[in-house]
């Protein structure tokens, strides 16, 4: 009555290990995305100052390009600084943290949230799962971006909203990916088995239903968490998403944008650098689990 | 097919007044724009006087019929900025968004279709590697982040292209646009570039496992077999069928264009609709906000209900009555 063994889950894992070990591409974005989380986790150890700290702050360094020193000549900017005498390769670790912090957080309310009624409304069926879907569809019919301007336009902005933004865009696709694949799994026999037993609702579609429709669920979340993250950097370039005092690198490539045409590209373009990377990554990565978990292309 | 379109028109009109009612009651929440709106030396009396010009005093409820009332004489209200008419407003920047998103849905396709097609048809060998590898990069990067790359290679570096505005615009059919002229046509270009490449990749993929699709399909196969030349069979056979979804896609996609030509809009200063939206919401300009999103959930109603329609035109195996099942 278990929904995975450990023997399936050893060997699920052990082809998944493959599959990458096999794609160079894929292994190097893997390699990648790791470091970068690395990077932001162990933000303060790896970056020479703490670039909110107004203290280690030098005005005279400021607008410095990248391989500068600084006005003391004590410290090197190898990416240079912004119009506060900041570091840019300190400002960018830091803003990844917030970044990679925002895309997991909407990532996994959204996974949670959509997951949740996806599958209720394969298990209940009728009314509910008609008023889901028709919501899901109609949601779906607009694009990300305007739904969540609109809330952030309703609501303000903040570090709490711009999450309740990128979940309110995002449940949607979990809700239809794992309302179809449970649907597959309901008219299976050991759901019917489980249902002879008179388990209850909740124990069937958490123990039952919901570990057979895990796999999907994966794709989607990987090829969604990149699309949080360029969503909340697009909101936050744009003066709606994250507040001054939460500089994700969205905010750091808008802080950048008044010195373009003078020419100072470094501060613009060096987080929006750090953004493709991160991104890039997570997609090389999501491409490899998509083929990978993909049962129509298994061989 | 009657009842098709009924039954989706009056979805719609449920979506615009669930979106009206939420839009509404969520910017009054926002802010006093009275604050915004007189100097800080304003007596008490000439604030209530503000307040009472704009409707401000009446309870929510209130100001939301009375706004109701007027969207059904086509009123969306006067800008507190501007004082004219949210609607003309609005309409005014309309041309200048919808050449931006045609003209970045042409660059989309014209240069989309037939990289897909090579990369379907060379699938395996390295061009057909690199249009995908090209494609996945399209996927990542942040339309905003090329935008700015954009200005600092082509404006700042070489000085080719200019960055900021429209140009000088020329009347056709009493609107005016920019592609009319080569100063137009140079202010355009970035932008229109920018908010393709957006497409672009979309494109490619889509064309590209059509093509993979349809070759091997018994027709062209037949087609083969007949001896038809290898142009004739991708040129007219390929291509049509693979048609049908591409078409619904820029179809679908172009109302994302136009959302997303917000972002375009504001880095490259170009007056559209996107820029006053956001200029609106920085300005806390609640009519034209109202305004805005509730011509863009009617355009994209539209947009969703004309590409079913063509849809259903394009492949006769769509039976617009059963899906409505």
């Amino acid at each position: 009555m278990k929904g995975l063994d450990t023997a399936q889950i050893e060997s699920s894992s052990k082809r998944l290990w493959l599959t990458f070990a096999a794609d160079p591409v894929a292994l190097f974005g893997l390699v990648l995305l790791g470091l970068l989380i690395l990077l932001a986790l162990f933000a303060p150890l790896v970056v020479p100052q703490n670039p909110y700290d107004l203290a280690q702050l030098n005005i005279l360094d400021g607008r410095l390009p990248p391989g500068s020193s600084s006005f003391d000549e004590k410290k090197f900017y190898f990416l240079g600084t912004d119009d506060q005498g900041r570091d840019i390769y300190s400002a960018i670790i830091y803003g990844m943290r917030i970044s990679l912090g925002v895309g997991i957080l909407s990532t996994l309310g959204a996974l949670i949230g959509g997951t949740t009624l996806g599958l209720s409304a394969a298990y209940l069926g009728k009314k509910f799962d008609s008023l889901i879907m028709r919501i899901v569809d109609i949601q779906l019919s607009f694009p990300a971006i305007l739904i969540a301007l609109i809330l952030l336009a309703v609501f303000g902005q903040g570090l709490g909203k711009i999450i309740i933004a990128l979940i309110t865009v995002q449940w949607a696709y979990y809700a239809r990916t794992v309302r179809s694949a449970a649907l597959v799994e309901m008219g299976k026999e050991y759901i019917e088995a489980a249902r002879s037993l008179g388990l209850g609702h909740l124990r069937i579609i958490f123990k039952h239903l919901l570990p057979n429709c895990v796999a999907p669920l994966i794709v989607v979340a990987a090829v969604q968490i990149a699309a949080a993250i360029a969503l909340e950097a697009t909101l936050s370039f744009l003066g709606l998403g994250l507040p001054i005092t939460e500089p994700s690198l969205g905010l750091l490539i808008s802080n950048g944008y008044a010195y373009l045409m003078s020419g100072k590209y470094w501060i613009s373009f060096y987080p929006g650098l750090a953004l493709l990377i991160m991104i890039v990554s997570i997609n090389l990565v999501a491409d490899r689990l998509t083929d990978a978990l993909n049962p129509r292309l298994q061989k | 097919m009657v009842t098709f379109i009924l039954r989706r028109m009056s979805e719609s009109f449920f979506v615009l007044l669930v979106m009206s009612l939420l839009v509404f009651a969520g910017v009054y929440a926002i802010g006093n724009p009275v604050d915004l709106l007189i100097s800080p030396e304003a007596t008490p009396q000439d604030i209530e006087r503000v307040t009472q010009a704009l409707g401000l005093d009446k309870p929510l409820w209130a100001q939301y019929f009375y706004f109701l009332k007027q969207v059904l004489k086509g009123d969306l209200g006067h800008s507190f900025m501007f004082g004219t008419p949210a609607i003309d407003l609005l309409l005014s920047k309309m041309p200048a968004t919808m050449e931006l998103a045609v003209a970045a849905m042409l660059i989309a396709s014209a240069v989309g279709i037939p990289l897909g097609l090579i990369a379907g048809l060379k699938a395996d060998s390295w061009v057909g590697k690199t249009i995908m590898a090209v494609s996945i990069l399209g996927f990542s990067l942040p339309t905003f982040w090329v935008g700015l790359v954009l200005i600092m290679f082509f404006s700042v570096e070489l000085g080719w292209l200019p960055s900021s505005g429209r140009g000088a615009t020329s009347l056709l059919l009493g609107m005016p646009v920019s592609f009319l002229s080569w100063e137009g046509i140079r202010h355009l270009f970035l932008p229109a570039l920018n908010l393709a490449l957006f497409k672009l990749a979309l494109i490619i993929r889509l064309t590209r496992s059509g093509t993979q699709e349809s070759l091997r399909q018994d027709y062209v196969r037949f087609a083969r077999a007949k001896g038809l030349s290898e142009s004739r069979i991708i040129g007219v056979h390929v291509l049509k069928n693979i048609m049908i979804p591409i078409v619904t896609v820029i179809g679908l996609e172009f109302g994302s264009v136009i959302a997303f030509s917000i972002v375009t809009e504001s880095i490259f200063a170009w007056p559209g609709m996107g820029k006053l939206l956001i200029d609106s919401i920085n300005n806390l300009d609640r009519p034209v906000i109202v305004a805005y999103l509730c011509l863009i959930v009617v355009f994209f109603v539209f947009i969703n209900l004309a590409v079913d329609l063509i849809y259903a035109t394009l492949d006769p195996r769509v039976r617009l009555g059963e899906s409505a099942q």
